[in-house]
């Protein structure tokens, strides 16, 4: 370990920066990937995405927001539902018919698996998302305004 | 640092340290899994199964502590060729993928009732795949690397080079919710702010403190054996030699 034949640098140092140096570029590396994925590895659009950059009409894609409140209606068949998924900048109205997962309701996440036809989005699956809050029951009985603001920070 | 070096003075260490984090860690889990599914009360929109909480937070939590601990050994084996980090880094890869294959499995458990889904290619859930088939790999790479330096080889040192690689995993997982829109939810737990209400958090932490003192333990467990198979390997070589 003490003897040394590059002059001055102790080998364990050298080796120390020869690493340093292999960690920063890939961790460089690592970012410049992750960065350049940004759009690819998106699980899902958010409606101003769909409304910026319309995308080819029957094309599978998925659908990602905030069942807005009060916008969720019962057709006559009794398994279809429109309702309107929004991000706070755009609003996409969607179809959909079938059973909704447990945690679908006004005012939370979904991801809907579907198309556009026309100016709706069709859904085939829809997938509840979770926000990030966990709150006993008791505290889920709040006021109106209180849940509001659950919901508008979880936008 | 060094003091530590000498496998002797560690194994002294590690006898009274291994049963003390095993005992302390199972009752500290087994406490607070047990107070979280029967005393805890449950969530405002998930109801009952949010009870899972206790078990898949601390076993993602240790899937990433233990390629962590990996990566540091790596690096201080590589560095200062420190004769314990070897075994170290190899003593972990287990519980660390038997952790992440536990919040893999209770993940998907918990995914069905809510997301209405086992499973999706979002970017957190295939993130945390892919270091479950890294840790597969690092097994792999130190028993082949083993048999090799019974042989004379080097290949430990490939071993610690791809624990070192491996690593940029971890920052990509952490960030996954936050870069790419996923069905995962973004982080619970931030900075010091918790979106976690006080009565599913204490719990939660007590858990994972739990969890990881089991799992220091094992790991403690693991590099005795290691070190055990080191040198009952050395002594049969020397009585083949005589």
């Amino acid at each position: 370990m003490s003897t040394n034949s590059t002059g001055g640098i102790k080998p364990k140092h050298q080796r120390l920066v020869l690493l340093v140096i292999a960690l920063v570029a890939l961790v460089g590396a690592g970012l410049l990937a992750a960065y350049a994925l940004s759009n690819q590895a998106s699980y899902f659009y958010v409606p101003s995405d769909l409304v910026k950059d319309k995308p080819e009409q029957g094309r599978a894609i998925r659908l990602g927001g905030m069942v807005e409140k009060g916008s969720l209606k019962t057709r006559a068949d009794g398994v279809t539902i429109d309702f309107i998924v929004g991000d706070g900048k755009a609003r996409v109205p969607v179809r959909y018919t079938g059973i909704t997962p447990d945690l679908f309701v006004e005012g939370s996440g979904v991801v809907a698996e579907g198309r556009m036809e026309g100016e709706t989005f069709v859904a085939d699956n829809l997938l509840a998302k979770h926000d990030e809050k966990y709150v006993p029951r008791q505290m889920g009985d709040m006021t109106a305004a209180q849940a509001k603001e659950v919901v508008a920070e979880t936008k | 640092m060094h003091g530590f070096a000498n496998p002797a003075r560690f194994l002294r260490l590690a006898r009274w340290m291994m049963p003390l984090l095993l005992v302390t860690g199972l009752l500290l889990a087994m406490g607070a899994v047990l107070y979280g599914v029967i005393v805890v009360p449950p969530d405002r929109l998930m109801g009952d199964t949010v009870r899972i909480l206790f078990i898949h937070v601390p076993a993602a939590w240790l899937g990433m502590a233990g390629w962590s601990t990996i990566a540091i050994a790596s690096l201080v084996e590589l560095v200062w060729r420190h004769p314990l980090a070897a075994i170290a880094g190899r003593a972990a890869a287990v519980p660390g993928a038997t952790f992440t294959a536990i919040c893999l499995a209770t993940g998907s458990i918990w995914a069905r009732p809510t997301w209405g889904t086992w499973w999706v290619w979002d970017g957190r859930l295939t993130s945390f795949l892919i270091l479950l088939f890294l840790y597969f790999g690092y097994i792999a790479l130190s028993g082949a690397a083993q048999r090799d330096m019974a042989g004379g080889g080097g290949g430990s040192r490939i071993t610690a080079i791809f624990g070192l690689v491996g690593a940029i995993n971890i920052p990509i997982i952490n960030r996954s919710v936050v870069w790419w829109n996923s069905l995962h939810q973004p982080p619970s737990i931030t900075m010091g702010k918790s979106s976690i209400d006080g009565t599913f958090l204490w719990p939660l932490l007590i858990a994972a403190l739990g969890f990881s003192l089991v799992f220091g333990g094992v790991v403690l467990a693991r590099m005795r054996t290691l070190l055990a198979d080191i040198q009952a390997e050395a002594r049969l070589r020397r009585k083949a030699m005589a």
